[in-house]
């Protein structure tokens, strides 16, 4: 469904050329579920603008649902559904109107248009607001009549940029459940940015990590987690610096640090790792109070790829 | 006519909110309304030789006033629907960028018209003298300069990406030149000759001297001819440069 190769976008801000995007090759098959993860700024949004026609690249190739982006944008389009960061429905319109005007868009009769539009209202649980000025709803709703809106046509490939950022923990979940129940009906390929650890995590089958415009990782969040990043272990002991000491002489074991009276390190594989840190310590007379095998997060991967938190490369502007 | 059905579709669009709520279609030209009374009474006062002279001479230019004010906000809702990203929903969809362009723009042609109509009914118990022919030609004229208004408005929109305020900056260094050198308000006959020189360079002059012919019920003429080119040119023109940027705006 999405293939590019060497896709590449320079902006030219305050007479400097800015490569937000740098060579991206990417394959995305029918039905994946994937989850484009990245600091803001890494360069995700572009990518998706040019992989939905909104914004031509400098360089590079890229082929959508079969179509090129530059020679034939109009078929694309027609095969694509996107939800944008912005409000895809205008401050003064109405909910209902906004529905119907986007089925007519993609060439349904005005009756056909009329029923999906109260479907979606139906399903993203919306009717109440169907009269409503879209500019009047809160942000939450908002967000979900962006969604609606993105489904209207039921699009072969679904793109969502952020789809989940304003939403509550409740309005998240109906968000998932309607994106993968889109997905089990007619095997909708969903690629969507995030910059949500653990919605990637848990949601998304494929994670791609992208920093500084360029793919740094490509896999599953379980494969990425193990070949990346390593669990850790996490020791309350009554002298930490002792054990620090004698956790470092353990094959296999890095990023030893303490703090406080824990002991932190990690290890490729934890379940095996723990007894023998265990034994060592017990053997020294070292005092546990208590150990814990803390699986890896997508931030530890992001953190072993480029030295940096995920979280704290938030607050780098592009 | 896919064209024109996606035409119609993006005009729908513009116009619902309007139909949806018509008391801002009428207060949308209080101003002109109030000012067209104030300003038109004010000249009726100094001799221009006959009751409805007056009106007569300043009604086709307030015309041609409010369709600058009114068009402009095509641009002005497209840079709107752009910060808030609503025109990228739309863009994304299969509908030709041209067709939102000038579906956009037609909507702002209508409610210009219909303001013009409601203008021009306001003054006739002042002493306006009605050309049916040479007003429905005059309001067809009016239509065609809005529509390449609406389309440069668009245009300049686009150019000025998300910033507001260089939108409105250029808008109305723009617009208040191309006011007082087409004699929409004062006439140029008194005015220095460079101004007189600019006034002929400028399209809408002879757009307003049209205007005043067919109100005055004068269907031929070189003033009408002259009109009616310009105008269409600058239709033209307008819808050539407002497609050709509206095919940037994603970027």
């Amino acid at each position: 469904m999405i293939h590019t190769r060497g896709l590449t976008r320079h902006f030219k801000v305050k007479r400097r050329i800015v490569e937000a995007v740098r060579g991206l090759d990417l394959d995305v098959g029918k039905g994946e579920l994937v989850a484009f993860l990245g600091p803001n700024g890494a360069g995700k949004s572009t990518s998706l603008r040019m992989l939905t026609t909104l914004l031509r690249p400098t360089s590079g190739e890229a082929r959508i649902a079969g179509h090129d982006v530059r020679a034939d944008p109009a078929a694309v389009r027609r095969r694509i559904g996107y939800v944008g960061q912005g409000n895809g429905a205008g401050h003064y319109f109405r909910v209902r109107d906004e529905l119907v005007t986007q089925g007519r868009c993609y060439g349904f009769g005005a009756a056909e248009s009329r029923r999906r539009a109260d479907e979606l209202l139906g399903t993203m649980e919306l009717e109440d607001l169907a009269d409503r000025d879209a500019g009047s709803l809160s942000g939450g709703q908002r967000r979900r009549l962006d969604i609606a809106l993105g489904l209207v046509h039921q699009p072969d490939l679904l793109f969502l940029d952020e789809p989940s950022s304003g939403l509550d923990p409740q309005n998240r979940a109906n968000l998932w459940e309607h994106v993968l129940r889109l997905r089990d009906r007619f095997g909708t390929t969903v690629f969507l940015t995030t910059h949500y650890l653990e919605e990637a995590d848990t949601k998304a089958e494929r994670v791609v990590v992208i920093d500084h415009g360029r793919v740094i990782a490509d896999g599953t969040a379980e494969r990425l987690k193990a070949d990346l990043a390593g669990d850790h272990l996490v020791v309350r002991t009554d002298n930490p610096a002792r054990a620090a000491r004698i956790a470092d002489r353990i094959p296999l074991v890095r990023d030893v640090v303490t703090d406080g009276d824990a002991l932190r390190l990690r290890v490729p594989d934890g379940a095996a790792a723990l007894p023998v840190l265990l034994r060592a310590l017990d053997a020294a007379t070292v005092d546990v109070w208590t150990a814990e095998v803390l699986r890896p997060t997508l931030d530890d991967v992001f953190l072993a790829l480029t030295g940096r938190s995920l979280r704290e490369a938030e607050g780098v502007p592009a | 006519m896919r064209f024109a059905t996606e035409t119609g579709i993006v005009f729908a669009r513009e116009v619902r909110p309007n139909l949806r709520n018509p008391a801002g279609i009428v207060f949308g030209m209080a101003q002109p309304v109030v000012f067209l009374v104030l300003f038109g009474s004010l000249l009726s006062g100094i001799s221009w030789g006959g009751d409805g002279a007056a009106w007569q001479w300043f009604v086709p230019g307030m015309l041609i006033m409010l369709g600058l004010g009114g068009t402009v906000s095509a641009g002005y809702m497209l840079m709107t629907e752009m910060t808030g990203g609503s025109l990228d929903r739309m863009l994304v969809t299969p509908v030709s960028r041209s067709a939102m362009l000038v579906g956009r723009t037609a909507k702002e042609v209508v409610l210009l018209v219909a303001q013009s109509v409601l203008i021009v009914l306001v003054v006739l118990p002042l002493g306006f003298e009605l050309h049916l022919v040479g007003a429905l030609v005059a309001l067809l004229l009016l239509a065609v300069i809005g529509v390449g208004l609406g389309a440069f408005s668009c245009a300049l929109a686009v150019l000025a990406r998300k910033q507001e305020s260089l939108f409105y900056l250029v808008q109305q260094t723009l617009v208040f030149p191309l006011l007082m050198l087409s004699g929409v308000l004062l006439p140029l006959d008194g005015a220095p000759a460079w101004m007189r020189a600019l006034s002929r360079v400028n399209p809408l002059t002879y757009v307003v001297e049209a205007e005043r012919a067919l109100f005055a019920g004068q269907l031929s003429g070189t003033a009408v001819l002259h009109g009616v080119l310009s105008a269409v040119a600058f239709a033209v023109a307008g819808v050539l440069v407002g497609a050709r940027a509206m095919r940037f705006t994603g970027d």
